[in-house]
C-alpha cells in the first residue's frame, strides 16, 4: 500500500485539494487543507501560460510566479510539508514544459527527493507518455492521468495503459473553474470508467460547494476542489489559511456524511 | 543541441505517424482535445485522398485568392546591391509575390484549406488566434466566404499596434476579442483560443495560423502553404531554365518559410535561409527561438522555445506583430538541427531600413515580416556571384504597418 491508495477508503470519498504553490502562504495553507480535512493535496507548479486554467488558477499563476516561485521553491515546499505530514499524500500538477525542462529524470529524482506521491501534467497525453512516463514509473511515482467527456470507449484502454495512482475524470469539455457537469453526467462517466479499471476514480472541475462535493461523493472515489480554493486565497492574499480551513471542513464534512 | 545524424533519404517524408519531425512536434495537449487532434487527422488524410477535396482548394486558390502569385524579378534592389556589392558580386533577387494575394498575404492559403476541412468535418463554428492580424484577417474573410461564425483572439497589445487589421475583421463579421492576459500579444492569443476550443469541442474548428500546434497542424499547415514552393520552382523553371541558389524567408511560426522551404528540400543544390526577427537584439527583448531559445513544449508541439531555466516561456519581443512569438513551428526546430536549412536573425532596425529600401528601389511596400527576411537577401546578394539566383518570398503587403512604421520612423501622421 503506497500513501496514495491507502488515502482511498471504501466506506467514503476522498477529498482531493489544490492549490497554487508560491501563491500566498504555501505551507500555512497547505497545513490548512491537512487540518480542514483534506486527504489528498494537489500542489500546483506555476506556468506562464497555463492553457486548460480558466482565469480562477491562471491569476494564481501569476501572482506565484511574480512573487518568483521557481521550480526550487516547489520542492522545497514539498519537502517541507512531508516533513510536516508524513502521511498525507502529495500530488504536483502543472504542464509539461516546467516539468521537462531539466529531463525526465532529473524530475522523477527530484520528485523521490521531495516525497511527492505523483503527478498529474495537463499536456502530456498517453501517447506523449515517453518525455515523462517511464522515468516516473521507474522512480515508483503515480502517473496520475486525465479522463474527460470526451474519451470515448475506443480511446480508453490507452489513456489507462500506463496510468497509475487514480484516474482524475475531468467531468466539463472546458477550462477550470468555470460550470460543473450534470450529476447523472458524472455518474454515467464513473460507472462507465469503473468497468475498465480497478483505479480510484477522482472526479473534478467545477465542484464547488459542500452540496455539490457531496453528491460527487455519492458515486466517485475522490473529489477534487481547486478554483474555489483559490479564489479564497486571492480575496485574502497571505492571511488566508483560516478561511481555506474553514471552507475546506466544510467540504470534508459534507464528504463525510455522504456514504458511498 | 545538435546531434549528429545521417542524412535522411528524403528530407520531405516528415512527420511519421505520431507527428513528430525528429525530436520535434508531437501531440502535446489536454486530453479533452486529444480526440478533437486524432479525428481531424483521420479527416485530413482523407481529404488528401479525395480528388474533389484537391478540386475545390486549387479552384478557390485560383478565382478567389488570386492563384498563381507572380515570381518578380527585382532587377533595380538588384543593381541597388550590386552598385554596393565588390566587383562581380550581386545575385539576382527575385520574388513570389504572395503578398499580391486576396488579403494581402500568404496566410489565406491555409485558411482556405483549412475552412475546407471545417466544412468537411461538419463543424459549424470557427475560432482562429491572430498576431499581425493577417491570420485573423484571413479567417474572418474565408468565414464570410462560407457563412460561418467566426471568433478570433488577438493579443490587446496587438490590437493597438494592428488597428486597420482589427477593423477589417469587424468588416467581414468577425468578432475579435482582445486577449489581455501576459504579453497580450500572439502566445496568449493562442493560450486563449486553445481555451475556448476546449470549451466548445463539439462544434468549433480551430483554424491555426501557422505551421505549429499538435499534429496534424504543422504539417497540413505546411502541405496547403506549400502552394508557394510548388508555383515558384515551376515559375522560375519557366523564367530561367534552373532552380534558384537561394531560398530566403522570414520566419515567426515559420508558414511562409515551410510552404517556401518544403518543394526545394530535396533538391540538394538549392540552399535555404531562415530569417527570425532579433527584436532589438539577441542579447536584448527578440523573437529569434532558434538563436536563443531551447527545445520544450508548448502549444500542442515539442520545439525551441524562448523560456527561462525552469522552462517558464519568456516573452518574445519584434517590430513585426507577425513575428513576436516564443517557439517556431516543429518542423523547422527539425531542419535546423540536421542542418538542411540555415536560420539567422534580422533586427528591428535593420528590417525597417530593408522595409524602405524595397519600397524606393521598387515601388513595392512590404509587411515588416518579409523585410526581415528582404534585410537578410540584400545582405547574402552582395556576397553571391552575379551569376546566382535568390527566390525571397515576399509574403505580406505592408499597408498595415504603416503607422507602425511611421511611429518607429518618428514620423506623426
Amino acid at each position: 500500500m503506497t500513501r496514495l491508495s491507502k488515502s482511498f477508503l471504501s466506506d467514503r470519498a476522498a477529498l482531493v485539494a489544490f492549490i497554487t504553490a508560491g501563491d500566498g502562504d504555501t505551507a500555512a495553507n497547505l497545513d490548512a487543507l491537512v487540518e480542514g480535512g483534506a486527504d489528498i493535496i494537489e500542489l500546483g507548479m506555476p506556468f506562464t501560460d497555463p492553457m486548460a486554467d480558466g482565469p480562477a488558477i491562471q491569476l494564481a499563476n501569476l501572482r506565484s510566479l511574480a512573487a518568483g516561485t521557481k521550480t526550487a521553491d516547489i520542492f522545497a515546499i514539498a519537502k517541507d510539508f512531508r516533513v510536516r505530514h508524513p502521511n498525507v499524500p502529495l500530488i504536483l500538477m502543472g504542464y509539461a514544459n516546467p516539468m521537462v525542462r531539466r529531463g525526465a529524470q532529473w524530475f522523477a529524482d527530484a520528485c523521490t527527493d521531495a516525497g511527492v506521491d505523483g503527478i498529474i501534467c495537463v499536456d502530456i497525453p498517453a501517447e506523449e507518455d515517453d518525455v515523462l512516463g517511464p522515468a516516473l514509473r521507474s522512480a515508483d511515482i503515480a502517473n496520475v492521468r486525465l479522463a474527460t467527456p470526451t474519451t470515448d470507449s475506443e480511446r480508453l484502454p490507452a489513456v489507462l495503459e500506463g496510468a497509475t495512482g487514480f484516474l482524475y475524470y475531468v467531468s466539463v469539455a472546458g477550462v477550470t473553474g468555470k460550470q460543473q457537469a450534470a450529476q447523472a453526467s458524472i455518474e454515467d462517466a464513473v460507472a462507465a470508467l469503473k468497468s475498465q479499471t480497478d483505479l480510484p476514480i477522482a472526479v473534478g472541475f467545477g465542484i464547488r460547494t459542500p452540496d455539490q462535493a457531496a453528491a460527487v461523493a455519492r458515486t466517485a472515489d475522490g473529489v477534487v476542489v481547486g478554483s474555489a480554493i483559490v479564489e479564497i486565497i486571492a480575496e485574502h492574499g497571505s492571511n488566508a489559511a483560516p478561511h481555506v480551513h474553514g471552507y475546506v471542513k466544510s467540504l470534508s464534512s459534507a464528504i463525510h456524511a455522504a456514504r458511498k | 543541441m545538435t546531434e549528429t545524424q545521417n542524412p535522411p533519404n528524403s528530407y520531405r517524408s516528415q512527420p511519421d505517424e505520431r507527428g513528430h519531425f525528429g525530436d520535434f512536434g508531437g501531440r502535446y495537449v489536454a486530453e479533452t482535445l486529444m480526440p478533437l487532434v486524432l479525428d481531424l487527422e483521420k479527416h485530413y488524410n482523407a481529404a488528401k485522398a479525395d480528388p474533389a477535396f484537391k478540386a475545390e482548394f486549387d479552384d478557390l486558390l485560383e478565382h478567389y485568392v488570386g492563384r498563381p502569385s507572380p515570381l518578380y524579378y527585382a532587377e533595380r534592389l538588384t543593381e541597388d546591391v550590386r552598385s554596393n556589392a565588390p566587383e562581380g558580386k550581386g545575385a539576382q533577387i527575385w520574388f513570389k509575390r504572395d503578398e499580391l494575394n486576396h488579403t494581402g498575404a500568404h496566410k489565406i492559403n491555409n485558411c482556405i484549406g483549412q475552412i475546407l476541412l471545417a466544412k468537411r468535418m461538419g463543424k459549424t463554428r470557427i475560432i482562429a488566434e491572430t498576431g499581425a492580424g493577417q491570420h485573423g484577417v484571413a479567417t474572418a474573410t474565408v468565414c464570410a466566404r462560407f457563412g460561418l461564425p467566426c471568433v478570433i483572439y488577438m493579443g490587446a497589445r496587438d490590437m493597438e499596434r494592428q488597428q486597420p487589421n482589427v477593423f477589417r475583421m469587424k468588416l467581414l463579421g468577425a468578432e475579435v476579442i482582445g486577449v489581455e492576459s501576459g504579453a497580450r500579444t500572439l502566445k496568449d492569443a493562442m493560450n486563449e483560443a486553445l481555451r475556448d476550443w476546449v470549451a466548445n469541442v463539439h462544434d468549433t474548428f480551430y483554424i491555426i495560423g501557422t505551421a505549429a500546434g499538435p499534429h496534424p497542424y504543422p504539417e497540413l499547415v505546411r502541405d496547403f502553404q506549400s502552394v508557394i514552393g510548388r508555383e515558384a520552382r515551376g515559375q522560375m523553371m519557366e523564367r530561367t531554365g534552373r532552380l534558384p541558389d537561394l531560398l530566403v524567408a522570414a520566419i515567426g511560426g515559420g508558414s511562409n518559410a515551410i510552404g517556401l522551404f518544403h518543394p526545394f528540400l530535396d533538391d540538394a543544390d538549392v540552399a535555404m535561409l531562415g530569417i527570425e526577427a532579433a527584436g532589438e537584439g539577441l542579447k536584448k527583448k527578440h523573437a529569434a527561438s532558434l538563436a536563443g531559445g531551447e527545445p520544450g513544449i508548448l502549444h500542442g508541439n515539442k520545439t525551441y522555445l524562448l523560456q527561462d531555466e525552469d522552462g517558464q516561456i519568456d516573452e518574445a519581443h519584434s517590430i513585426s506583430a507577425g513575428l513576436d512569438y516564443p517557439g517556431i513551428g516543429p518542423e523547422h526546430s527539425w531542419l535546423s538541427d540536421i542542418g538542411r536549412v540555415e536560420y539567422d536573425s534580422c533586427t528591428d532596425e535593420d528590417a525597417l531600413a530593408a522595409f524602405q529600401q524595397l519600397c524606393r528601389t521598387e515601388g513595392i511596400i512590404p509587411a515588416l515580416e518579409p523585410s526581415h527576411a528582404i534585410s537578410a537577401v540584400v545582405k547574402r546578394a552582395a556576397e553571391m556571384g552575379k551569376d546566382k539566383i535568390i527566390l525571397a518570398n515576399l509574403c505580406g503587403r505592408g499597408d498595415k504597418d504603416i503607422f507602425t512604421v511611421a511611429d518607429a520612423l518618428g514620423v506623426e501622421m
